[in-house]
């Protein structure tokens, strides 16, 4: 009896699945096309997901073990089941294959059903609770169902009443893991995820590589929207991308807007995107609201637009752009190109910027920098260094971007320092001056990429004048704009940001140095620097030659928490329950260092607005500024006498 | 409301890098307007049709922007008053001074004059707007305002008590027309004889203080601007208030 009914169930179950896939596909292909290789990417897809996606899975021990055993277990009975129960090819082989590929996925089932017992707050609950439940019901149905295939026990064995239970057991099953994949259960994110790997907007992340910078909008192409208004103005791969999430909550245990209490979830935000393309209301999420926003009063449409509908405009202004949610995400979602994608059409279309938001982003325009200065005056902080100046001398080694730091008090202490290290070294640098425009990074986060494209197109002008080998700086916003952002309009640079330079330097014995005299130190990873760019050890190796071992906080390296300074969220300045320095602070204070490290102009300002008693903040420049030997110092010219003079 | 609203606007420099821009008291200007008439407001310039800086007014959300050629330098009264009056205006506003050009600040009562209209002088908040006649606030120093009821049409200059202006989006900005008109031009006879020099400040007043403690200091810091010594004129008429008038301004030596 069993033979009949298990491969009409089994093939009604993915003939529906088929037509469910069918729908979804037809979803995804609301949004605006995008240059992606299918067939490439479909034979990249196994490795993608098998090495790639496993690295990041592979953080958390237990869940990627009890992935393995559940998720192989799964494709391996389903496949086999195909066959056995489907095509009826009763082989005692495969009997015993199906067999063992049963309890593997029941093993792992059981451990995913352990963890649902009690659930971090990050995971979603409702339908994710029955998930284990469905694992276990169709991994022992099938076990039970081929027993007899093994020929371990007789066929026809426990007769109408056994046929019925397994029946019911086998539509449980099927539902869940075939059809639940195409027509929105959790198990979507199997089917949807593995092509969202295939089709990733970002390839080049597979294979060890990194790609952080936005990708520009083309501003000559009069049809093409300014950002994303309503879900279809996004591409078919970033709605694919939406549909891939598993709803496991890593990004909003990492989002610092969260843990501070202002409206943000990136997990939320992901699945109100998959709301927007599949229409409806956020009732049904079953995971943490945005802090301060209750769930089931937003709700959208492919062709509705999004903010004030189905997200509200503070949500998308709470973002920092740390990246932290992507950095976690296993699924390698992208949840910071869809934000800024939103953004984009606040600022280009309604004018909408939040807050000071408008008022920094004229100043870029008609001053060239966020805070409105004289442009006369970028070069102020140097007035007594005799810096060379490119238009001067046309080429040099090192060409030292100074930043829009220049215009704060603050920063040009570090500034002053690098440029003492610099001196100290004897390389031959030299500084744009008032040549030199803000990179663009906050015009570019609010939105803005107008005017982003106009400081970028003019800076890039102003660098082809000149000859250098290598830009250094010490500000990772402007290093990953000019490192990672500026390509796209043709132009490549060697960039460095100063602590990769000042550890090349010693590497090369350019520098002597002292001990580090001030206490203990712990180091802040700048996001723009460590997950944007990679670079987390050069700064820990500068630290490392100034006899520092540093205590590292909790959250350090690709872990490291922001400061809250980036993506233009002080100047949108979402209110929330604390500030994230002040929790980044709390984190300093645990290492119990005197010192905190810092390498970023956003960080030191962040961080030394928050109030006393707390650790110092010092850039590493400053550090390594105040632990350099000079090298014979020139004596001092003895004052001469002179004569005083008359005056008739 | 079905009040024909216009607003002037005039190429504006910033601050400190002399970046032409949208100005800041025109952009006010353009504001309430849009406060008032939304889409049927319409916005007018006299100048070069090709300035790209007026594509910050654009970017408020205009869908047009009519633009009087003019060369620089060029006396845009004229121009200006004929087309207001043909275009039937009741209610326009401009900035009280503008950033650019010669900057005097006279423009609104030279054109006020010239179509013979009343000026209000920094307009605030247009209250109501009925048969013929608007309820506006005027903005006078330390927050203080004045109600007044004025007859349409009228020119309103308005100051920073206005609302602030809606950021300028490059979308709009950029979709938005420049629509030129020919007009008369003529020469600004006075302006071009005229030698310009830079501006000196403006000498204080000297201001002695009497006050002997903390609390009559603060008090003559917060009080009132209200010269105690002045007489109000109640009834009198027309001949003899210019009289008095008269009597001041020689007193205080304007006029010798």
């Amino acid at each position: 009896m069993l033979n009949v009914i298990l491969p009409v169930l089994l093939f009604a179950a993915l003939g529906l699945a088929v037509l469910g896939a069918v729908r979804r596909v037809r979803m995804w292909r609301q949004g605006r096309p995008s240059p992606v290789n299918l067939l490439a990417g479909l034979l990249a897809m196994p490795r993608r997901y098998l090495v790639d996606l496993h690295h990041v899975v592979e953080r958390d021990k237990y869940m990627s073990k009890t992935h393995v055993a559940t998720a192989g277990g799964f494709v391996l009975s389903a496949v086999l089941a195909i066959v056995v129960h489907g095509f009826g090819l009763h082989s005692k082989i495969l009997g015993y294959a199906l067999l063992a590929a049963t309890v593997l996925m029941f093993c792992g089932a059981l451990f995913v059903f352990k963890r649902r017992l009690d659930p971090p707050s990050r995971l979603s609950k409702g339908p994710w609770m029955r998930l284990p439940k469905s694992l276990l019901v169709f991994s022992t149905t099938f076990f039970i169902a081929t027993l007899p295939v093994a020929g371990i026990l007789p066929e026809g064995f426990g007769g109408w009443f056994l046929v019925g239970l397994l029946g019911l057991g086998v539509i449980w099953g099927v539902s869940e893991l075939f059809l639940g994949m195409t027509w929105g259960g959790p198990m979507k994110h199997a089917f949807a995820g593995a092509l969202h790997l295939a089709w990733h907007r970002r390839a080049e992340r597979f294979g060890g590589g990194r790609s952080t910078g936005l990708k520009p909008l083309d501003l000559e192409d009069r049809s093409a929207p300014l950002g994303v208004e309503k879900p279809k103005d996004f591409t078919w791969n970033q709605l694919l991308g939406f549909d891939a999430c598993v709803q496991c909550g890593k990004c909003e245990a990492m989002c610092p807007a969260f843990a501070a209490g202002q409206p943000l979830n990136p997990k939320k935000l992901i699945q109100d995107m998959v709301i927007g393309l599949a229409g409806g209301t956020d009732a049904q999420f079953a995971g943490s609201p945005y802090p301060g926003k209750p769930i089931g009063e937003h709700g959208g449409h492919p062709h509705q637009p999004i903010v004030n509908g189905l997200v509200d405009a503070e949500t998308l202004w709470s973002c920092t752009t740390c990246r932290a949610c992507v950095e976690e995400c296993p699924m390698m979602i992208e949840h910071v190109d869809a934000i800024v994608d939103m953004r984009r059409h606040l600022t280009l279309e309604k004018g909408a910027t939040p807050n000071k938001g408008a008022e920094v982003l004229d100043n870029l325009i008609a001053t060239d920098n966020p805070g409105g200065f004289n442009p006369g005056g970028r070069m102020n902080w140097a007035a007594d260094l005799n810096l060379k100046v490119l238009s001067e001398v046309k080429s040099t080694e090192v060409l030292f971007w100074v930043g829009d730091g220049a215009f704060d008090m603050r920063n040009q202490r570090t500034l002053r320092a690098f440029v003492k290290v610099l001196k100290a070294s004897g390389v031959d640098f030299a500084v744009l001056g008032l040549e030199e425009r803000d990179s663009g990074d906050v015009a570019r986060r609010l939105g803005d990429e107008a005017t982003f494209q106009t400081l970028a197109k003019r800076n890039i002008q102003t660098l082809a004048k000149y000859r250098f080998q290598r830009i250094v700086t010490c500000d990772p916003h402007s290093f990953h704009v000019l490192k990672n952002e500026y390509g796209a309009f043709g132009c490549e640079y060697l960039v460095q940001h100063h602590s990769t330079y000042i550890a090349e330097l010693l590497d090369a014995g350019k520098l002597s140095l002292d001990a580090h005299k001030g206490g203990s130190v712990t180091y802040h990873d700048p996001c723009y620097l460590g997950r944007y760019n990679g670079e987390y050890e050069a700064p820990r190796q500068v630290l490392r030659a100034l006899g520092i071992e540093v205590k590292e906080m909790e959250r350090s390296g690709f872990r490291s928490r922001c400061c809250g300074g980036g993506g233009g969220a002080p100047i949108t300045d979402i209110p929330g329950k604390q500030r994230i320095p002040d929790m980044r602070m709390e984190d300093i204070r645990e290492t119990g260092a005197e010192v905190v490290a810092v390498g970023c102009p956003q960080c030191t300002a962040m961080l030394e607005g928050v109030v006393e008693p707390r650790p110092l903040i010092k850039d590493l420049a400053e550090l390594v500024a105040d632990a350099l030997v000079e090298s014979a110092a020139p004596s001092k010219p003895a004052p001469s006498k002179r004569e005083p003079a008359e005056v008739h | 409301m079905n009040t024909k609203i216009i607003s002037l606007v005039s190429v504006g420099a910033h601050p400190t890098s002399g970046r032409s821009r949208r100005a800041e008291q025109d952009a006010r200007a353009v504001e309430l307007g849009l406060q008032l008439a939304g889409d049927s407001l319409r916005v007018l310039h006299a100048g070069d049709p090709r300035e790209e800086a007026l594509r910050a007014y654009l970017g408020m959300g205009l869908e047009k922007l009519e633009v009087l050629e003019q060369p620089a330098g060029a006396d845009v009264l004229g121009p200006l008053g004929d087309y207001l009056r043909d275009a039937g205006a009741q209610l326009v506003l401009t900035g009280s001074q503008a950033e650019t050009g010669e900057g005097s600040g006279m423009l609104p009562y030279l054109l006020a004059e010239r179509l013979g209209w009343p000026l209000v002088v920094g307009l605030a908040e247009v209250e109501s707007i009925e048969n013929g006649t608007a309820q506006v606030l005027q903005a006078l120093p330390r927050g203080q305002r004045r109600r007044l009821k004025v007859r349409l049409p009228f020119l309103a200059s308005v100051d920073n008590a206005a609302p602030k202006p809606r950021q300028s989006a490059f979308g709009p900005a950029r979709r938005g027309v420049l629509a030129p008109h020919e007009v008369e031009i003529v020469d600004d006879e006075l302006f071009e004889s005229a030698e310009l020099l830079p501006a000196k400040p403006r000498p204080k007043r000297l201001k002695v203080i009497k006050a002997k403690s903390g609390a009559d200091r603060m008090k003559a810091a917060t009080a009132k601007a209200s010269g105690g010594g002045g007489q109000v004129l109640k009834d009198v008429s027309p001949q003899a208030g210019a009289e008095a008038i008269l009597k001041l301004l020689v007193e205080e030596g304007v006029l010798r």
